[in-house]
């Protein structure tokens, strides 16, 4: 059960708890969690707990108004804001805590990968963004670059379009085929969990919708964490959606649970457009 | 006065202003350029000057200041390329790093001349270099510094935090993505901040005077041995530049054509440095569209 159904609504012993177990109704194993998670910018926290767990293979959106915290927890979470933030508490990765100094955090990086809230393509040819970061980890085998360009493109559904202009500068792609290109170029690495912040935000709504179909396709291979301003985005394309507000995760459910009957009065007020 | 009137006479008053300047300019490089290119030719530019005789050209002046622009870059850059790095990717806001913005800043500021009689001081009498192509270099080196650093680090500031992040999240290092990410995509304007700073250096003579010397001793193009005094590669030479020579002509000349050699002179300096601008845009713009639409 995520939420004690003996709990009130929004007291306040009962937020100092803090929900969010979701261990829940969920079948698949847990790739990703976080205990006591607490991000410091200077002396200001900016999240007091984070307690959310995320299974296998399913799409977990991150849902609040601005402010809420929701990017800066996903940007801990493959430590993004080492050197920006202070984080404490455990990131659990297959039960593994990466949140401390002996993680080769650059390996971490390499399974935990990121896409932003601009599309942010390097000044190279596609093909050059895509075997970048394989280059730089010594693999030089032509074939394998082609093979490992060749399939990131083609599941992250940019393929078709791009195929015939490979060298080109990648700069040179519209804004939503950039943002295909960074979650191709973030594949080709071959990452275990794929974190998303607001991939869509800077996109057209035929772009929006060619990037959640990718998505959809994209969680038979990976575990999917995103941000996301839209409300309908998350309902349409997540399975978990966990609720932030002033730094906390206040709600954590199956993403139709918390669109229909959330649990909590703010959840209810922020998906029925009251406030945010 | 209504708002309308007081705009349409700020307007006027800016374009009075801004056409001014550009007169200015337009004569000045106008009245430069035609009363040198009568003088010049090729024998003027390839032959050696004449001190008493008319009929003298600039070509080992000529070769001076291009071959002392290229040592001064080749010693300046990586320096300057190092510096620009650390100030805008590693550097944490504290006083050593305002310490060291403030010194640059107090370095671009110092008069040539003072760059110029610090050089003859440091390397022309105590290092013993005399008055040679690597004293000029080394002092060059000190004048461009400061500006061409500073135009690296903010070509390298230029450059999109997301890029940084983008390079990060894929599992890289901070050094891996400044090298492979940042500088490429800063590659253009920093492009642009050298070869502007080429043309500095190429019309720079105050600096010049006290280190690379103020003779220009016959040279040897056929002996290419960085060793042999009359090679025109041997750093250690002395070796007036155009602008140098300019200098020279004008406050101490007694060729009887010494008028029209300064002019010409004058003209090919001017020239090159316009060219050096040109140039900066043209590869400036060609590289980004290179990079941004291949």
């Amino acid at each position: 059960m995520l939420i004690n159904p003996s709990s009130p609504r929004l007291d306040d012993g009962w937020l100092e708890r803090n929900i969010v177990d979701p261990s829940l109704k969920s079948q698949q194993p847990i790739v990703l969690e976080t205990q006591q998670l607490h991000v410091y910018y200077g002396d200001n926290e900016a999240i007091h707990e984070g307690d959310l767990k995320f299974p296998e293979h399913q799409i977990s959106a991150l849902i609040g108004p601005s402010g809420s915290g929701k990017s800066t927890y996903l940007r801990s979470l493959n430590r993004m804001n080492d050197g920006i933030a202070r984080v404490s508490g455990e990131i659990l990765y297959r039960g593994v805590d990466v949140n401390r100094p002996e993680i080769d955090v650059y390996e971490m990086r390499r399974r935990i990968g990121m896409v932003f809230q601009r599309p942010n393509p390097f000044s190279k040819s596609i093909y050059d963004n895509i075997t970048f970061a394989l280059k730089r980890r010594g693999v030089t085998d032509k074939k394998e670059l082609d093979e490992v360009v060749e399939t990131s493109l083609k599941q992250a559904a940019i393929w078709d379009e791009v195929k015939d202009k490979l060298t080109k500068s990648a700069l040179a792609l519209s804004g939503g085929q950039q943002q295909r290109l960074c979650i191709a170029r973030a594949i080709a690495v071959k990452p275990d969990i794929l974190l998303l912040d607001e991939p869509a935000s800077a996109l057209d709504p035929v772009s929006t919708s060619k990037l959640e179909e990718t998505l959809l396709k994209l969680k038979e291979d990976y575990t999917i964490i995103i941000v996301t301003h839209n409300m309908q985005q998350a309902a349409r394309i997540s399975d978990y959606t966990a609720f932030f507000n002033m730094g906390r995760a206040l709600e954590y459910d199956e993403t139709s649970q918390i669109f229909t009957s959330p649990k909590v009065q703010l959840t209810n007020d922020y998906v029925a457009g009251d406030f945010g | 006065m209504n708002s309308k009137v007081s705009n349409q006479i700020a307007i006027a008053t800016l374009y009075v202003i801004a056409s001014t300047i550009v007169v200015i300019l337009a004569a000045l490089l106008g009245y430069i350029i035609i009363s040198g290119l009568p003088a010049l030719s090729w024998h003027f530019l390839t032959s050696p000057a004449k001190a008493f005789t008319a009929g003298g050209g600039i070509g080992i002046q000529l070769f001076n200041s291009f071959y002392l622009l290229i040592l001064t870059m080749i010693i300046s850059f990586p320096i300057a390329l190092g510096a620009g790095i650390y100030l805008n990717e590693y550097a944490k806001q504290n006083w050593l790093t305002s310490l060291v913005r403030t010194a640059i800043e107090i370095l671009s500021s110092l008069p040539s001349v003072v760059v110029g009689l610090f050089g003859f001081l440091v390397f022309v009498v105590q290092f013993g270099f005399g008055f040679s192509i690597l004293s000029g270099a080394f002092a060059l080196t000190f004048f461009n510094l400061p500006l061409l650093t500073r135009s690296i680090e903010e070509a390298l500031a230029a450059v999109p935090d997301e890029q940084r992040e983008g390079g990060l999240a894929l599992g890289l290092s901070k050094w891996e993505t400044v090298l492979h990410i940042i500088v490429p995509a800063a590659l253009p304007t920093i492009l642009t901040g050298v070869i502007l700073s080429a043309g500095r250096i190429f019309g720079e003579a105050a600096a010049l005077i006290f280190t690379a010397g103020q003779s220009a001793p016959a040279l040897n193009f056929t002996d290419w041995n960085p060793f042999n005094i009359s090679s025109p590669l041997n750093p250690m030479r002395p070796a007036e530049t155009l602008a140098v020579h300019i200098w020279k002509i004008n406050s101490e000349g007694i060729m009887p054509d010494a008028k029209a050699i300064s002019s010409g002179a004058s003209a090919v300096l001017v020239i090159s440095v316009l060219g050096f601008n040109l140039l900066a845009r043209f590869v400036g713009h060609r590289l980004f569209k290179r990079l941004t639409a291949g």
